[in-house]
């Protein structure tokens, strides 16, 4: 239903990044026009993907893709509808989880289809304005598609203005850092430290200290 | 509908065009139509070079002086809601730039609060509570909730940080929108929105002509620890061209004697010059250079406004005092 995904991003997600948050954001060059790509992001708050998402037109979101823990999503039916037909999640099992052979078979099928995947290396939203440990899933991902660019985008902000099990939103501006694209180079450990650095630089150059 | 015929009439009304108001900003949007063909041929005739800042800059002026028109003109309630808004950006670009506790959400969310009430005391013309609600209500409140949440690291540096905001953001800038309030006999001629427009134009101004003649001539820097683009020069041409332009929109705009507008040119300049590097110093502190990138060209709307965050409650309280 990517009519209903539409009047959600123009009447819920676009006026309240327009006037509740706001967003700063920094090399929008750097963006990839179109899949297939994949973007990693940091996570502190619900609002992240839909950020994410809204950096697209309209018209091409129906081709991106957020990657979201199924465990979680599909727990209510509600929340399992609004995941698929609004956000347009790809579920996934989360580690641990292993009862249907490759977990990261429908990822693959999306970028071979040329969708843009929106991926949360941290595994879950975490402390608010904390970065964590990246998970090696994306690599076993990007290995297996060597040409496809990694976008890594590091976003501050969002996690003071509704950060996890806090119901009460402060207005803040998110900042949106997007970095140049990453390009699997034959290891693991070498790209997962690739990773983690590119995220280093760009939380550098936008210098927000700790949140005390 | 109705207010949408309410709008066709006024602009039919052949009375309208006769409204200084109408007058000084058709000037502007004049003045914006020659810059924008001045650039456009600049870029046509040498290609080479990039134009592109200039150019988002007058884009970006042009935005502002519709949206301001639209704000002013039509109708008192539209302004009010206009300059909340135009606070409640500041204050959140503010919050947003400086190092905030995690244990000040709560007292954040307080703040800002105080802009819907603060605007309420507006609408309902009481000048009383108007100027004593931020200064007594909110920064005896505050502190209040601080001390519930019982964070008391950082307590004075966090409380400091968000009542000089709540000061510069809310106090300062909502007095822009009380010259609405004032009584109409104060300025016959063009009413509380000649006094805005002629505040808002002249701070606009001197800081164009500051940063114009600073480039041209300027050689002694005045703050250079704070802001090393400011120079004596630059300082001295902004006076001279405020004033000047003070002398020229003040039978349009406002009720001034030539004394008076003199006092106020040399008044927006001179605190124009001192909201400038205030902010200058803050940003120079946590170290960023734009408040923002709300307006491409111009930063953030706290680098556009921070001159007025001083001169709009002074020269409130200079035309409260003498007229």
């Amino acid at each position: 239903m990517p009519w209903l995904q539409k009047l959600f991003f123009i009447f819920m997600v676009k006026p309240i990044l327009l006037i509740v948050l706001g967003i700063n954001l920094h090399h929008p060059d750097r963006l990839p026009k179109d899949g297939p790509a994949v973007l990693i992001a940091n996570h502190n708050s619900h609002m992240d993907t839909p950020l994410l998402m809204n950096l697209f037109p309209l018209s091409k979101l129906p081709n991106v893709r957020p990657i979201a823990a199924a465990d979680y999503f599909f727990k209510t039916r509600w929340l399992a509808w609004f995941a698929t037909n609004i956000m347009n999640i790809i579920p996934i099992a989360r580690r641990g989880d292993k009862k249907q052979g490759d977990p990261l078979e429908p990822l693959s099928d999306a970028l071979d289809r040329g969708e843009v995947l929106i991926f949360f290396p941290e595994g879950t939203r975490g402390e608010p304005e904390q970065m964590t440990e990246l998970k090696s899933g994306l690599a076993h991902l990007i290995k297996r598609h060597p040409h496809v660019p990694v976008h890594p985008i590091f976003t501050h902000g969002l996690g003071k203005a509704m950060p996890k099990g806090d119901p009460l939103i402060v207005p803040f501006t998110a900042n949106i850092h997007i970095g140049e694209p990453l390009f699997w180079q034959g290891d693991r450990e070498q790209f997962m430290a690739a990773a983690s650095d590119r995220f280093r630089t760009l939380k550098e150059e936008g210098n927000y200290g700790e949140w005390e | 509908m109705a207010f949408l015929s309410d709008v066709m009439e006024t602009i039919l009304d052949m009375n309208v065009w006769a409204n200084p108001l109408v007058q000084v900003l058709l000037g502007i949007f004049v003045l914006l139509i020659i810059a924008s063909i001045v650039n456009h041929l600049l870029k046509r005739s040498r290609p080479d070079k990039n134009f592109s800042e200039i150019g988002n800059r007058i884009r970006s002026w042009w935005f502002m002086a519709i949206v301001f028109s639209i704000a002013t003109l039509i109708h008192e309630n539209i302004s009010l809601v206009f300059f909340a808004f135009l606070t409640y950006l500041a204050l959140k670009e503010y919050f947003s730039m400086i190092p905030t506790r995690r244990a000040d959400r709560r007292v954040l969310f307080f703040a800002y609060l105080s802009i819907p009430i603060q605007f309420l005391w507006i609408y309902m013309e009481w000048y009383g509570m108007f100027i004593i609600f931020i200064p007594i209500y909110m920064f005896l409140f505050l502190p209040i909730v601080m001390v519930l949440i019982g964070q008391t690291k950082g307590f004075l540096k966090s409380i400091g940080a968000i009542h000089w905001g709540i000061m510069l953001m809310v106090f300062g800038l909502s007095h822009l929108a009380y010259f609405l309030a004032l009584p109409e006999a104060m300025n016959p001629l063009a009413g509380g929105a000649g006094f805005i427009i002629y505040l808002v134009i002249l701070t606009q101004l001197n800081d164009v002509s500051q940063f114009l003649f600073g480039k041209m001539l300027g050689k002694r820097k005045i703050v250079p620890a704070v802001s090393p683009n400011k120079t004596w020069a630059g300082f001295l041409g902004g006076v001279g061209s405020t004033v000047l332009l003070a002398l020229l929109l003040a039978p349009l705009l406002t009720p001034f004697t030539w004394v008076a507008a003199i006092g106020s040119g040399v008044l927006i300049s001179v605190f124009g010059f001192i909201g400038d590097v205030n902010v200058s110093a803050l940003k120079r502190d946590i170290g960023v250079k734009d408040s923002g990138k709300a307006l491409p060209g111009h930063g953030g709307i706290l680098d556009r406004i921070d001159s007025l965050t001083y001169t709009a409650p002074l020269f409130f309280h200079f035309t409260n005092f003498f007229y």
